[in-house]
């Protein structure tokens, strides 16, 4: 069974984000970049599913600029077998991706698709799920627990308020969630074997695929900012200005 | 301008991210329609009805729908997608389940998680957790969009709108069957939703004192409760407990932080939320740059001390 993960290279979860004074985007020159959270989930996922004797090969894939190759490498390290990068310094919508990745689909073939339910700089948490549209596959996102017997996955997803369980048949599109595992760290002879494995680069106009723009960004901006409040002496000041200021008891 | 709402409910009920979905939907103007798409649900289709500026509600019922299955919901919607100019979902984890899915299947991008309606083709969207508010516009003739509940009051009741019935298309393709569905049986309200939040962090030092302190004073507000990703990382609390960036973002009334110094990370999950307070020894923390109210001091005393204060 061939499991392929799309992973993404952003800025790392610990950055605190800055936006340019021009208003154009988030300033990201010499910024910490590290894979999506979520991808590292997804890849730690199929890697066991590989260590489990379910997938037989594990393909990272990432769109992105030619530095993408380091989070693949990541992912190489933690496991998976091969990687593929769509270059593009083009900030590619969720709709293209979604596109790419179905051409990536229609040559590699896979079984499952596990990837991140959100990428943390956009926040859309839409790929997998536009992804699993455009090939009319099944899908079942935010996944807190997954097992695979057979052609059929049975799949535990975190919902408001508690758990709902699927069954996929294969193939199909699994989305992850925070709940679903602790991904590894990768050893150092980990990553000096992943510096030897194979990182097929190309490009969106190989596939086909227009990854220009469709929503046009006006602005960005700061949220507006919080100010530091009023320190309070004691337990019994706070829950009478609760009441009193706040309006919130 | 026509809009189709897709509201959030359990059939039994409608969810109040429908009625806040509603009032983002009277910033874009034109006739609003709600469609409920469920199974038995003619209880929260009723409900959609009395929404004030409501022009008609949809009910399409099948097993499926009942189940919010993204593959039967997505086929729905788009058999009537041809009469709008907009489809408006809130972004709930059923919404958010099945809102790109509809997009992909119209050829159109997501405008993700909007909370503020400039105009009928403008939004703004927080990005990177919030930390940036992206403002963009869309060219695309159908809008597909998913509006974030807390950003938005919902409208009143007052509507009296017709239910019709429509046909329940079934999804097209293969779709993903429904084994079973474990909503957890908790006093507290859901984290996402909650008026009020009690967080506990890494100072806690351990599951047994985070259960012996934040959970108390949680019980005696009537709160949800959460944690920083220091104190589930440290397995003093369930993933599921996490606020921030890589967890759930909130914004309740009230935000209480117990023992969280407020690492960027953590900011981003809560800095919405109406009122802080945080009590912490470090003077210097930076929870207390962010928070209207802060305790200096151990928790171990101020926690006790505010329980008995909140009597």
């Amino acid at each position: 069974m061939k499991v392929l993960v799309p992973v993404k290279r952003v800025i790392d979860y610990n950055v605190k984000v800055r936006v340019k004074p021009d208003q154009t985007g988030v300033d990201l020159a010499n910024v910490k970049m590290s894979m999506n959270p979520f991808d590292e989930i997804a890849t730690e996922e199929a890697v066991r599913l590989k260590e489990n004797g379910v997938a037989t090969e594990v393909i990272a894939v990432s769109i992105g600029p030619v530095q993408a190759q380091e989070t693949i490498r990541t992912a190489l390290a933690m496991g998976a077998d091969r990687g593929i990068l769509i270059q593009t310094d083009v900030d590619v919508e969720p709709l293209a991706v979604a596109k790419l990745l179905k051409a990536v689909v229609a040559e590699e073939s896979p079984d499952l698709i596990v990837m991140g339910k959100q990428a943390i700089d956009g926040d859309n948490n839409a790929v997998g799920q536009m992804l699993a549209a455009l090939l009319d596959w099944p899908q079942a996102t935010f996944a807190s627990k997954i097992e695979v017997s057979g052609d059929k996955a049975s799949v535990t997803r975190e919902i408001d308020g508690g758990l709902q369980t699927l069954e996929v048949s294969l193939p199909a599109v699994i989305t992850v969630d925070l709940r679903l595992n602790e991904p590894r760290y990768a050893s150092l002879p980990n990553i000096m074997k992943a510096k030897k494995k194979e990182i097929a680069m190309k490009t969106p106009a190989d596939y086909g695929v227009d990854v220009a723009s469709k929503l046009k960004v006006l602005k960005v901006t700061e949220p507006p900012k919080r100010s530091a409040g009023v320190k309070v002496d004691n337990a019994a000041d706070l829950v009478a200005k609760l009441k009193s200021e706040a309006g919130v008891l | 301008m026509a809009v189709l709402i897709v509201a959030d409910h359990t059939n039994a009920a409608l969810g109040e991210a429908t009625a806040k979905t509603v009032a983002a939907a009277h910033k874009l103007g034109g006739d609003i329609d709600i469609l409920v798409a469920g199974q038995g649900a003619k209880a929260a289709a009723d409900a959609a009805a009395k929404l004030a500026g409501v022009r008609k509600v949809l009910l399409a019922e099948s097993d499926a729908l009942g189940h919010h299955l993204a593959e039967a919901v997505t086929d729905t919607v788009v058999s009537l997608a041809g009469s709008y100019d907009a489809i408006l979902i809130p972004a709930t984890s059923a919404g958010k389940n099945y809102a790109p899915r509809i997009a992909a299947k119209l050829d159109v991008n997501q405008i993700t998680d909007v909370i503020e309606v400039v105009s009928a083709d403008t939004f703004v969207r927080p990005i990177y957790a919030g930390n940036a508010l992206e403002t963009v516009q869309s060219s695309d003739a159908k809008k597909v969009i998913t509006v974030r509940p807390t950003a938005f009051k919902p409208v009143a009741d007052g509507g009296s709108a017709p239910v019709e019935t429509v046909v329940a298309t079934a999804a097209a393709g293969r779709e993903a069957g429904f084994v079973g569905e474990e909503v957890v049986k908790s006093d507290r309200p859901e984290l996402a939703g909650a008026k009020i939040v009690v967080s506990g962090g890494r100072a806690m030092g351990s599951a047994d004192e985070f259960h012996r302190v934040i959970e108390p004073l949680a019980d005696k507000l009537g709160a949800a409760v959460g944690a920083s990703r220091a104190a589930v990382d440290a397995g003093y609390a369930p993933n599921d407990y996490q606020v921030g960036q890589t967890g759930k973002v909130v914004a309740p009334d009230l935000y209480i932080a117990v023992g969280i110094s407020g690492a960027i990370q953590h900011l981003a999950g809560m800095k919405d939320s109406k009122v802080i307070v945080a009590i912490n020894k470090d003077a210097d923390a930076p929870i207390f740059q962010v928070a209207d109210y802060g305790i200096v001091g151990d928790y171990k005393t101020i926690v006790p001390e505010l329980m008995a204060a909140l009597g």
